[in-house]
């Protein structure tokens, strides 16, 4: 019997159902409830935990929440501009520029948020994660997905939550001190055309301080290679504290400005969307938080105090 | 509607064959299987065959069944070998199809009972599987590429006989009072175990619903594939507290060479696909057999609460379910003997 040479076999599929003679699903109203999207099923009461479909537990984000607070509040200084832009309703795509070794405007952003709005932020992040035992479900729990395509739509569509994305992803953590807010490649657009397919707005965040919380002054391909990590640096924390240096940023003032919303006026639910309108699209976007970065840069006298 | 059932001798088949013989538009119920019945049948005609089916076609000829269920494909492999697997899904798929392939077969519906096991888990792997998804971790353990094998005959199926409307259905993990599973033996366990620093996302399909699911899809021309699984996921964790019981961690690492010993002291078989699962978890997406008009019973954590009652009361007043024992004598008398007042309006 010949076995199955590919190894990456594809799931089977069979002629599907006509799309015109099955009933849709009542579409849910777009802008009705902040959350969830999720139907609420009778069998809620019998949950004894508070983790949703993502992994989330609003109970252990809570205890994060106020473990994090006093790093937000006095050793980072957050300071946010234009939060009004954050919809109160329905999903939308937060897009930020990445840094630090360990970034920390992740947490951050998601922690000013959700105090000052009280919705939940799911982080899209690396596959990297779920491989990890302990950390990978305590990022889990605390908000983190994985960055797949299908999460995203998922979250933003069905659920109608803020997700929050870095399209630079590994390229902008990575990068060297010298580099400093020059943003990277926004990956292929993926961001701009999973925001198309939901049907939500794009919303820019431009991050300062974040660099100089963790700066990274040296890498090493090699040893990243070997270990199979993105990148491993040697960061000015870990020149002064040795290996905890991990641990501990340099309290660099953040800064937040949040851009106002990017809709794109296109049918969600496409089959495919124009590439290169995709792709100016996130250049658009990419420019914008550039700009942003550069203006605020313009006006910050001190990386310590702002 | 004449419907033949496979996998006569499992608790799938048998429970189908109940189903199915209690409505009064099914005109016959064959059930075709390696071993007897499990549970009681009224009017079903049992049928003993190898489980490569190779009388299968006189045996469509002769019955003129129009409907084929395929429920005897195994997903469990903790209970049997990779070599019998492959010959009873592999081979057995392949023969019946054969058989129902025919020119001038009476076949027009074909449900295929498969597995979301075909979906692989991954760490690139979303946390809910459509039915287009593709895989992207490699099949690596028998069940997987048996189970990809005959989707692969059935879609093959599908395609030449556009006349004939083929379902198949991949069910998520079955948890129930009868059914024998993986998880189910898991929990059934003083400690249940779990792998060290993972909590993974799980859903779960009562075996009512999975029954009720395979009816459904006879009953209704629903082409295509569809999973089957309760609504939401769960992690892990809840569901053990849910169940009563306690945890205990298996490395992270090295995790399945942790769980040869279990195995080989007959304490618990937990194969590779499910150890998998125990560490990155899946979810698929119901709701296009919702679409077509299928109603759940019960939710993920439904089914699992369910699960737990059942065991709870089988821990107060033993396993209660009546042992049935088909005696061919018997059965024959029942159903030909002219002494049989068999009309009672």
């Amino acid at each position: 019997m010949p076995e199955p040479s590919d190894d990456r076999a594809q799931t089977a599929r069979l002629a599907e159902p006509a799309r015109a003679g099955a009933p849709s699903m009542p579409e849910p109203g777009t802008q009705l409830v902040p959350v969830p999207g999720e139907e609420r099923t009778d069998d809620d009461h019998l949950r004894r935990g508070d983790v949703d479909r993502w992994g989330r537990s609003e109970s252990i984000r809570e205890i994060a929440r106020t473990i994090y607070d006093p790093m937000y509040r006095y050793w980072f200084r957050a300071e946010w501009e234009g939060l009004e832009h954050v919809p109160r309703h329905g999903g939308a795509l937060l897009v930020a520029n990445h840094a630090g070794a360990i970034p920390a405007d992740a947490p951050a952003i998601m922690h000013g948020i959700e105090t000052e709005l009280g919705r939940p932020v799911y982080g899209l992040a690396e596959f990297l994660f779920r491989d990890v035992p302990v950390l990978g479900t305590l990022w889990s729990r605390a908000g983190g997905v994985t960055a797949h395509p299908e999460n995203a739509y998922r979250l933003l569509h069905d659920d109608r939550q803020l997700v929050l994305v870095f399209p630079e992803g590994v390229k902008g953590t990575g990068k060297l001190y010298r580099d400093r807010y020059q943003l990277r490649r926004f990956g292929r657009g993926g961001f701009v055309e999973i925001a198309m397919r939901s049907g939500v707005p794009v919303v820019p965040i431009a991050v300062v301080g974040a660099e100089e919380s963790m700066p990274i002054v040296w890498k090493s391909p090699r040893l990243a290679k070997l270990l199979g990590v993105p990148y491993v640096p040697v960061t000015v924390n870990m020149l002064m504290f040795g290996p905890l240096g991990l641990l501990a940023y340099f309290p660099a003032k953040f800064k937040f400005r949040v851009l106002p919303p990017v809709h794109f006026g296109v049918d969600p639910d496409q089959e495919r969307y124009s590439r290169s309108r995709v792709m100016d699209e996130a250049d658009r976007i990419r420019e914008q938080i550039q700009d942003a970065l550069f203006d605020m840069l313009r006006k910050r006298t001190s990386v310590w105090s702002g | 509607m004449r419907a033949l059932v496979t996998g006569i001798g499992t608790f799938w088949g048998s429970r189908i064959a109940q189903e199915l013989e209690g409505r009064d538009d099914v005109e016959v119920v064959v059930g075709l299987g390696t071993n007897e019945p499990v549970l009681p049948l009224e009017r079903t005609e049992y049928v003993r065959a190898d489980s490569g089916y190779t009388i299968l076609q006189r045996l469509v000829h002769a019955t003129q069944v129009d409907t084929i269920v395929h429920t005897h494909l195994m997903v469990d492999s903790t209970q049997l070998g990779g070599r019998a697997m492959h010959e009873i899904n592999v081979i057995g798929t392949m023969n019946l199809l054969a058989a129902a392939g025919t020119a001038g077969s009476p076949i027009r519906k074909v449900v295929v009972k498969s597995s979301t096991l075909v979906y692989g888990a991954g760490k690139s792997d979303p946390y809910v599987f459509r039915e287009e998804a593709k895989r992207t971790t490699p099949a690596r353990t028998p069940v997987e590429r048996s189970l990809l094998e005959v989707e692969s005959f059935v879609s093959d199926f599908s395609e030449d006989n556009p006349h004939v409307t083929v379902t198949l259905l991949r069910f998520t993990n079955i948890l129930g009072d009868h059914m024998q599973t993986p998880f189910a033996s898991a929990l059934r366990l003083p400690v249940v175990p779990e792998i060290f620093g993972f909590d993974p996302l799980l859903q779960f399909t009562h075996e009512d619903d999975a029954c009720a699911a395979l009816v459904f899809a006879c009953l209704n021309e629903i082409p295509g594939v569809y999973n089957v699984g309760g609504d939401g996921t769960i992690p892990w964790s809840e569901v053990c507290t849910i169940v009563g019981k306690r945890r205990v961690a298996l490395p992270p690492v090295l995790t399945g060479l942790a769980a040869e010993p279990l195995r080989m002291l007959r304490v618990l078989d937990l194969p590779s696909e499910l150890l998998t699962l125990l560490r990155y978890g899946k979810g698929v997406d119901n709701s296009r057999l919702k679409r077509a008009g299928f109603r759940y019973r019960y939710s993920t954590v439904g089914a699992v609460e369910d699960f737990a009652r059942g065991l709870r009361l089988e821990s107060t007043v033993g396993d209660r379910t009546p042992a049935y024992r088909y005696q061919r004598d018997v059965e024959t008398f029942f159903r030909h003997s002219p002494a049989v007042v068999r009309d009672h309006e």
